[in-house]
């Protein structure tokens, strides 16, 4: 379960680009729960996760996890209990060292590194069977540099080595966004399989209104730093891109954007 | 053929320091000149040591030690404070030189009658009763020349087995990671800061234990040693990956350890055609620098094959 309470940030303070990310944001996840995060361009859904992933610290407020109190936890040391993928298929996998060795990396998320080989006969028979479960053909390439696949197949292994050890909470960044429409499919899938299979705490933000309606059981709308709906149960399975569209519509209206902005969302969401 | 065979034992005592190089600006992309402090640190550390009279083993490992905690200060600096990379192995660079001036007393150290490793390794092949001349492949090599030579590739050897499998391990992996993609590797619970720290540590050991070992072996440590030694090592490594490439690290410190005879040997004879020994640093500096930037052009020069080669794909 993540708790987070009051939890305040501003960037660049008393400065003049002074934003305030951050407003108060109060939430709580139940453990197993898929919670899908939406928002304007700015709302700070991004922040938030970097904000639980400890990428910067509060200015107040707290952050408990699987009841412990993490907010004052590195961000390294906090990696034990969480599990990402970023937007940009570049940043999750080192690209100069192999599938194999990035997924050894991946074994030994958040423990002590020692002075053993990474790479056994047995952890590469263990590397083979997860990549085949992929689908991807990436079983018979563990020795390829990262760098040599397609973004697709990098999101993938990202995934993969995201969920290796057992994780209470998964933060996804867009993670399909970077991504061409097949691919993206098949991460989405992908995700889904890893996710239900698990029962993982998953938060994901996404651009896309049919993943933001499709996936998860919870969804909650940023703006301005702040959570302005949170939908669960019956009112988020009913939910419809349309629905989506209007709620964003309304936030549009009360802040009367101009008109080319709001064909700038439009491009963006649907 | 007794220049030649000094010139490939200084060149496989300098590999140390482009082995520590390596790892500095190949691994974590920071020309470290922490370097050039450290190198005469690790010589004036050993130097002093064995002037006293102590096991020439303990000295050595003495003036390792030393490089590794100047490569801690300058990683602590980066990292802990944020100071930039460059500018903290700048400020220690500096530091170390009137520290190494306080260790050695006055600005040079003979050790010309003392024990040192290469004086011991000089003498083992009489100890074992080999004759003071030996000949190999045709040509006649004193017997302690041609020890320290052995002695001198053993190191080398040593040490780039241990580093193999040192990046190989659970720990290597994630320091090269941290080079790679630190992004990633924190969101896998790896503190970058350590790891860079760590890895500027073993890098300034080596270099350290490279001024100690070529202390020994010209038989005095010179506070002025030090001077453009990170320069001398960057091209040993440039060199090696345009041996080799860089596909795999062993591979990659087998062209290093190339690239370090390579540039000596090269050294030798611009030295024995006339080169004049004041402007070594100044062609060492040059050469660097189009190392550095030839393969830019190449890369252009691909670029715009490739493209051509494209353009006449289409119009088939």
């Amino acid at each position: 379960m993540l708790q987070i309470q009051k939890f305040d940030k501003t960037f660049n303070r008393d400065t003049m680009n002074s934003v305030h990310a951050l407003n108060q944001v109060d939430l709580t996840i139940e453990a197993s729960s898929f919670v899908v995060v939406v928002g304007t361009n700015g709302s700070g859904k991004s922040t938030l996760l970097n904000a639980i992933a400890g990428t910067f610290l509060p200015d107040t407020g707290s952050i408990e996890l699987a009841n412990t109190n993490i907010t004052r936890w590195p961000e390294h040391r906090r990696a034990r209990f969480i599990g990402r993928v970023f937007q940009d298929p570049f940043k999750g996998t080192a690209p100069g060292m192999t599938i194999a060795e990035n997924l050894a990396l991946a074994s030994g998320r958040g423990r002590r590194r020692g002075l053993k080989q990474a790479l056994n006969r047995s952890a590469l028979g263990v590397f083979k069977g997860r990549l085949a479960s992929l689908n991807m053909g990436l079983e018979d390439r563990l020795n390829n540099p990262i760098g040599s696949l397609s973004g697709g197949q990098r999101q993938a292994i990202t995934l993969l080595m995201a969920t290796w050890l057992k994780t209470d909470l998964l933060l996804l960044d867009e993670h399909t966004a970077a991504l061409d429409p097949r691919a993206a499919d098949q991460i989405i899938r992908l995700t889904t399989d890893i996710v239900s299979q698990k029962k993982l705490t998953t938060m994901m933000v996404t651009h896309s209104m049919n993943q933001a309606v499709s996936q998860g059981d919870r969804l909650i709308m940023m703006h301005k730093g702040e959570i302005m709906h949170d939908l669960s149960g019956a009112e988020k399975s009913r939910l419809r891109p349309d629905d989506l569209l209007t709620r964003f519509d309304e936030i549009r209206r009360s802040e009367q954007l101009d008109s080319s902005a709001a064909q700038l969302l439009e491009a963006n969401y649907v | 053929m007794n220049l030649l065979l000094a010139s490939l034992t200084i060149g496989f005592i300098l590999s140390l320091l482009s082995a520590g190089v390596y790892i500095s600006f190949r691994i974590f992309h920071m020309p470290d000149i922490t370097a050039d402090g450290s190198f005469a640190l690790g010589a004036a550390v050993s130097a002093v040591l064995i002037v006293q009279e102590v096991n020439p083993v303990v000295a050595t490992s003495a003036g390792f030690a030393a490089g590794c905690v100047a490569g801690l200060v300058t990683g602590m600096l980066h990292t802990r404070f944020k100071i930039n990379n460059l500018l903290s192995g700048i400020l220690v660079m500096t530091a170390l030189y009137s520290v190494n001036l306080h260790i050695m007393g006055k600005s040079n150290v003979p050790m010309l009658y003392e024990t040192t490793l290469m004086t011991m390794a000089a003498k083992l092949p009489t100890l074992m009763g080999s004759e003071d001349v030996v000949n190999i492949l045709g040509w006649d090599i004193s017997n302690s020349d041609a020890a320290t030579f052995l002695f001198a590739i053993l190191m080398i050897v040593a040490v780039s087995v241990v580093l193999n499998r040192f990046f190989r391990t659970h720990l290597g992996t994630a320091m090269r990671a941290t080079g790679d993609n630190p992004d990633m590797i924190r969101a896998l619970g790896v503190n970058t800061g350590n790891m860079i720290t760590l890895g500027l540590c073993i890098s300034n050991g080596l270099v350290a234990l490279s001024g100690s070992l070529l202390a020994q072996y010209q038989g005095f440590a010179d506070v002025q040693m030090g001077i453009g030694m990170i320069v001398l090592g960057l091209a040993s490594v440039i060199i090696g990956e345009a041996l080799v490439g860089s596909a795999g690290i062993g591979l990659t410190l087998c062209g290093v350890i190339m690239g370090s005879l390579l540039f000596r040997l090269l050294i030798a004879i611009a030295l024995r055609w006339g080169l004049n020994p004041t402007d070594l640093k100044l062609i060492t500096a040059i050469f660097v620098l189009v190392a550095l930037i030839v393969p830019r052009f190449g890369g252009k020069l691909t670029h715009r094959k490739q493209r051509s080669s494209h353009a006449s794909d289409t119009k088939v």
